[in-house]
């Protein structure tokens, strides 16, 4: 048994594919809680589509760099990030079939962009490629969380302040839209960072699932965040084991995992799960 | 949270407000003097929560213009606040978050905490400071907004009906509160619909009468208009 578990990581590759996970799991589901208490789950999944024609002008002008991919992805996912913001703006906030359209088009147009390019393969892209995972890949995926981190901790006061009252901040002549960009570019910063080893679309998995799942284990903020982190790295470790074992890309592994975790919290989690309603009906 | 220093008045001049391109106010000039208690009254819809807002900063001026005013100044505790009662904060943390010249990346200081139990004590919720606001009723949340606007230590305090969709116990309890603020010497603009809590307890009355205009100055002068 403990040799199922270990036996993956005798490999160079599982090592380093477990070294960046678990640095994303420490940085991104932090920010997946903030998405989910400002109602911007949705933004997620427009990021996560919005980097993929990133990634193919990236490769289309400087071939299969990861540099390249990472950055035409970073500049990607920072336009659609602020388009979506601007549409919020302008519509007040009722922007889900915007957000919805934006997402379609951007996957649409980078799976055509993507195919046109025979040199990368579609579904290492969307859903990970755990043999990819080389020096640089790991270096994203430490770098980013080694940033995210002390950028949260800093704003930190603020962004909970703004977002539970945006108009308190305003009020108050604090700079609310200031603190959500930042917080924004963070989360650019994940989704692209996670996307080698867990491919774009799973990416985003590693940071919204725990999230959501963590609002079953605390009341508090800093509770869900420090849940979150933990359901994360146990979502990594199990997915990556079970992803060398079964032969599946990592991606979909790892968010599997993690989607069990969340079921199994609104299964049976101290707080608003079905299994205490059904304790509080009793 | 003791006596405030003398502040400027504040001063409309020839204000104008919009909303949606139709203009609701027009040419309102005057002065809240530093201290003073004032009813804004007016029918649903006359663009009293507007001049709030203005007055906050959060509003443009059409034409005219608000002399001191500013976020640094003005404490707004808005309409039936449409807070995500689900956010995971507990109430003393939601009443530190509101302490003025809180570092943004420090934690609060012991005299801060201290002081937003002190406010928490107050309202009347002493003993409820770690619950989850949703753990609140709709007036015990509204004595909480009322603990932060505390918190927030400003010379002028606007509130926008307070008293809506709490009982009468909590009413009153509020009613107190806003009553230390006024003895403390801070400028306060208070929107009401009750008319009989106006007479009683408010010495100057604001009315929005719906035209784009308004009458303005001693509720005794304005009482004759309040009963139409
Ligand atoms: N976003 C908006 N766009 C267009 N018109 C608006 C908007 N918000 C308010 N109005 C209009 O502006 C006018 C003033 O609104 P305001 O909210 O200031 O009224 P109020 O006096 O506070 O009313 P109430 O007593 O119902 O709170 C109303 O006639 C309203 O219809
Ligand atoms: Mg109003």
């Amino acid at each position: 048994m403990l040799d199922l578990l270990v036996s993956p990581f005798a490999m160079g590759f599982m090592r380093r594919a477990l070294a960046g996970c678990l640095a994303l799991s420490v940085a991104a589901p932090p920010l997946g809680v903030f998405l989910v208490l400002r109602r911007m789950s949705l933004m997620s999944d427009v990021l996560q589509h919005g980097v993929v024609p990133g990634i193919a002008v990236g490769v289309a002008v400087a071939g299969l760099s990861l540099w390249a991919m990472g950055l035409g992805g970073l500049a990607a996912g920072l336009a659609i990030a602020l388009i979506a913001g601007w549409l919020a703006r302008r519509t007040g906030g009722r922007e889900d079939s915007q957000l919805a359209g934006m997402y379609l088009l951007a996957l649409a147009a980078g799976v055509a962009m993507i195919s046109m390019q025979r040199s990368i393969d579609l579904t290492h892209l969307l859903f990970g490629n755990v043999l990819a995972v080389d020096d640089t890949a790991l270096f994203g995926m430490a770098g980013v969380a080694t940033v995210t981190l002390p950028v949260l901790a800093l704003i930190w006061r603020p962004l909970v302040l703004e977002s539970f009252d945006p108009g308190f901040m305003a009020a108050t002549g604090g700079r609310g839209g200031l603190w959500h960009l930042i917080f924004l570019v963070l989360v650019v910063l994940c989704v692209v960072a996670g996307f080698v080893a867990l491919g774009t679309l799973m990416s985003v998995g590693l940071m919204m699932l725990p999230a959501i799942a963590a609002r079953h284990w605390s009341a508090s903020l800093a509770g869900q965040v420090r849940v979150s982190v933990l359901l994360a790295v146990l979502a990594s470790f199990c997915g990556l084991t079970i992803s060398y074992h079964l032969d599946i890309p990592t991606g979909p592994a790892i968010v599997m995992t993690a989607g069990g975790l969340w079921v199994l919290s609104m299964l049976t989690g101290p707080y608003a799960s079905l299994w205490r309603r059904a304790a509080a009906r009793a | 949270m003791g006596a405030v220093t003398l502040t400027p008045p504040l001063l409309l001049d020839r204000v104008r407000l919009q909303q949606g391109g139709r203009t609701i106010l027009e040419d309102l000039s005057g002065s809240f003097q530093p201290g003073s208690l004032t009813a804004l009254v007016g029918a649903n819809g006359t663009g009293k929560t507007t001049l709030l807002r203005a007055i906050a900063g959060l509003h443009k001026l059409a034409g005219g213009r608000i002399e001191g005013g500013g976020p640094q100044r003005i404490a707004l505790l808005p309409q039936g606040s449409q807070l995500d009662r689900g956010f995971p904060i507990s109430c003393l943390d939601l009443v530190t978050l509101a302490a003025p010249r809180l570092g943004w990346f420090r934690g609060a200081t012991p005299a801060q905490r201290q002081l937003a139990l002190e406010a928490l004590d107050r309202v009347g919720l002493a003993g409820l400071e770690g619950r989850s606001l949703q753990a609140l009723s709709a007036g015990q949340f509204q004595r909480l907004l009322f603990a932060r606007t505390m918190m927030q230590d400003a010379p002028v305090v606007l509130l926008d009906e307070p008293f809506t969709a709490v009982d009468t116990a909590t009413a009153a309890h509020l009613l107190s509160v806003l009553q230390d603020w006024h003895a403390q010497g801070r400028t306060l603009i208070v929107v009401l619909h009750d008319m009989k809590l106006v007479q009683r307890h408010f010495p100057r009355t604001l009315l929005l009468t719906g035209d784009g205009h308004a009458v303005w100055g001693a509720t005794a002068a304005v009482a004759p208009r309040l009963a139409a």
